[in-house]
């Protein structure tokens, strides 16, 4: 169990991290979630022990590792860049986190086979790192970081070096092997489909704050600001009125909403893929005149013009393929979408 | 195709020029008769006159090879100094911020705008009974050392000498050092000084080999610095090789002389470079046997 409590890190007049509080069950994967300079890497960093916090606490089943440096605390990482040591084997470079705990020679020899397995590189063991593959560098630098059974283990955008296809394969078997291991895994991205698919929490980070922490499905379906619905996902943003208890668009349609709408509510998100086109039995109904059209293979996006010049997204996963869409640009449409599919935001 | 042969054509017959005709001159010189002439030798044609006289008497006078003997161990001492003191140097300034590494190197390097035989004069007068480290030390109630024609002094010299030569491709080398690995080291337990063992130091070898090699080799042939501020003992090989030359007129044992250093300077450092590689091959050998010790029975993925 990893215990953040009030942490504050600063680059000279830069706060990396503003105050933050975070806690991580064991055997849970936590995925930090944001832009370039969010902090996200920081707060790793932080972690591992690389970055001095200027106050807070930052401790593993109790015991504070605040003050220690990184080659005592009882973490691992996996770096962005694997950081192989080029001039040692597969092996020594597997052994080396093993070696400086004094582990004996024949425990180590067992542990390196049992990793090569864990992460199948049999075979590969006297092999150097420009040897290797990309794939199989990350995975070196993985079995690497599990050796020396880490209470916690940080993993620092440890796809992003990987292409498209090999990247699905990797997230995959990563998320497996967590949940064989039940270990903590902190894995820090950018990617919000990696986060989304990966994660049991994922928490989203900000301007060194963490915006919002929760599973998933309550990050994407009920963002608590205009930054993680923007963030996580494509949004509809639109500006709304509050009267009597309801919403009202600058359009002049009062929306049919799920939840209450708060008094102080100030814009409305819709994600584009809950809006539907033509004439659908919905409770919220609006016109507009499509002025474009993405295609994304899976998808069809079209934006649309409302009455009061705002646009909105609709994007039709295309299940019997484009030739039935018989939309184009400058029809007049519907746009629908039900009272659910509504989130109100406040910020 | 055509411009770029003419490019390297231009480095290659720089090196044929000033450095491989020159030398093969010089053979001939050691080859040749010495002669009462001008220059001291005989010519070889006609009738082929060759001898090897010059080059028996050198590896027969213990003259030379105690010089020989000498030269080396002077030079490997101040090589020896030069890394231990260059490491560190090398190191820090590496290790420093942007602001302060190009202060630091701009100050290693500044003895080069000044002549290297007014630096090498300057250290006479610091070094003498009644130069500036003696006035000092007596002056902090120290005995006065005696300094100047010592091996002590030429120690200095040479250090003092070559010690950028040390510092610069251990810098550049240290500088290349790609800083997470020594992140990943300490992130694996490793304690500062066993990620320098272990990561630092073996990646920097390179930069080692370099500097050993730009400080040994001139080393081994200074005559200056032993000239100037090494005693009568001090008979190293390149002064031997200028009182040949200049004093004794002989031509032909000079150039002997020359060549054996040079053939010296250059098998030791292959030697070394090679005994070294088969020693890090041995040694990462017994690391990986105990993994490599029973084979894989799965076959590997991919």
């Amino acid at each position: 169990m990893l215990t953040i409590s009030g942490l504050r890190v600063r680059y000279g007049s830069l706060v990396a991290i503003d105050d933050l509080d975070l806690t991580v069950p064991p055997g849970e994967l936590f995925v930090l979630l944001g832009g370039s300079g969010s902090g996200k890497s920081t707060l790793l960093r932080t972690i591992a022990g690389f970055v001095r916090p200027e106050s807070g606490r930052i401790a593993i089943n109790g015991a504070d590792l605040t003050d220690l440096p990184p080659h005592r605390r009882p973490v691992n990482m996996m770096f962005q860049s694997y950081a192989l040591f080029p001039h040692m084997s597969v092996a020594a470079n597997i052994s080396f986190g093993l070696r400086t705990r004094g582990m004996s020679r024949a425990a180590v020899a067992d542990r390196v086979r049992e990793m090569l397995g864990l992460v199948r590189l049999q075979g590969f063991e006297a092999r150097r790192p420009s040897q290797l593959s990309g794939g199989q560098q990350q995975r070196v630098a993985l079995a690497r970081s599990l050796a020396p059974r880490p209470a916690l283990l940080l993993l620092d955008e440890p796809l992003s070096a990987l292409d498209r296809n090999l990247r699905r394969d990797t997230r995959e078997e990563l998320v497996g092997l967590q949940h064989d291991l039940g270990l903590a895994f902190i894995l820090v991205t950018h990617d919000q489909e990696e986060a989304l698919t990966m994660a049991d929490r994922i928490g989203v980070m900000h301007a060194g704050r963490l915006m919002q922490v929760g599973s998933p499905s309550d990050v994407y379906e009920r963002p608590d600001t205009r930054f993680v619905a923007e963030f996580l996902g494509a949004a509809n943003i639109l500006p709304v009125s509050v009267r009597n208890g309801r919403a009202e668009l600058a359009c002049g349609l009062v929306v049919h909403t799920a939840m209450d709408v708060p008094a102080d509510a100030r814009w409305l998100a819709v994600r584009p893929e809950r809006v539907m086109i033509g004439a659908v039995d919905a409770a919220n109904r609006v016109a507009g005149v499509v002025v474009q059209q993405s295609y994304a293979g899976d998808t069809l996006t079209h934006v649309v013009r409302l009455a009061d010049g705002s646009l909105l997204r609709a994007t039709t996963a295309l299940q019997q393929g484009l030739g039935a869409d018989p939309v184009s640009v400058g029809d007049a449409v519907t746009l629908a979408w039900q009272p659910a599919a509504c989130i109100v935001l406040r910020r | 195709m055509m411009g770029r042969r003419l490019v390297l054509a231009i480095p290659w017959a720089w090196l044929l020029i000033f450095l491989i005709l020159p030398a093969l001159i010089v053979l001939k010189i050691a080859l040749s008769y010495p002669a009462d002439s001008v220059p001291p030798y005989a010519p070889m044609l006609p009738g082929l006159h060759v001898s090897t006289d010059a080059f028996s008497l050198i590896l027969s006078d213990p003259l030379y090879r105690d010089a020989l003997l000498l030269s080396l161990k002077v030079a490997a001492l101040s090589t020896a100094i030069c890394l231990l003191t260059g490491y560190p140097m090398a190191l820090a300034i590496a290790r420093s911020s942007e602001r302060w590494r190009s202060v630091l190197l701009l100050l290693v390097m500044l003895p080069f705008w000044t002549g290297f035989l007014m630096r090498i004069n300057a250290w006479i007068g610091l070094l003498q009974d009644n130069g500036w480290i003696n006035t000092i030390a007596v002056a902090l109630g120290l005995p006065a050392l005696r300094l100047l024609y010592t091996d002590t002094a030429v120690y200095i010299g040479m250090v003092y000498t070559y010690l950028p030569f040390m510092v610069l491709p251990l810098y550049t080398r240290l500088t290349q050092l790609d800083a997470s690995l020594l992140d990943a080291a300490a992130d694996l337990g490793a304690p500062p000084w066993r990620a320098f063992l272990r990561i630092t130091l073996p990646l920097s070898l390179p930069g080692v080999w370099a500097g050993i090699l730009l400080v040994s080799i001139p080393a081994a042939g200074e005559y200056v610095i032993p000239e100037l501020l090494g005693g009568p003992q001090a008979q190293l090989i390149g002064r031997v090789l200028w009182q040949e030359f200049f004093n004794n007129r002989d031509w032909p044992t000079a150039s002997a002389i020359a060549c054996a250093l040079v053939m010296l300077l250059l098998l030791l450092p292959g030697a070394i470079i090679w005994a070294t590689r088969q020693a890090v091959r041995a040694a990462a050998i017994t690391r990986g046997a105990a993994a490599e010790a029973r084979p894989a029975v799965a076959p590997p993925a991919r």
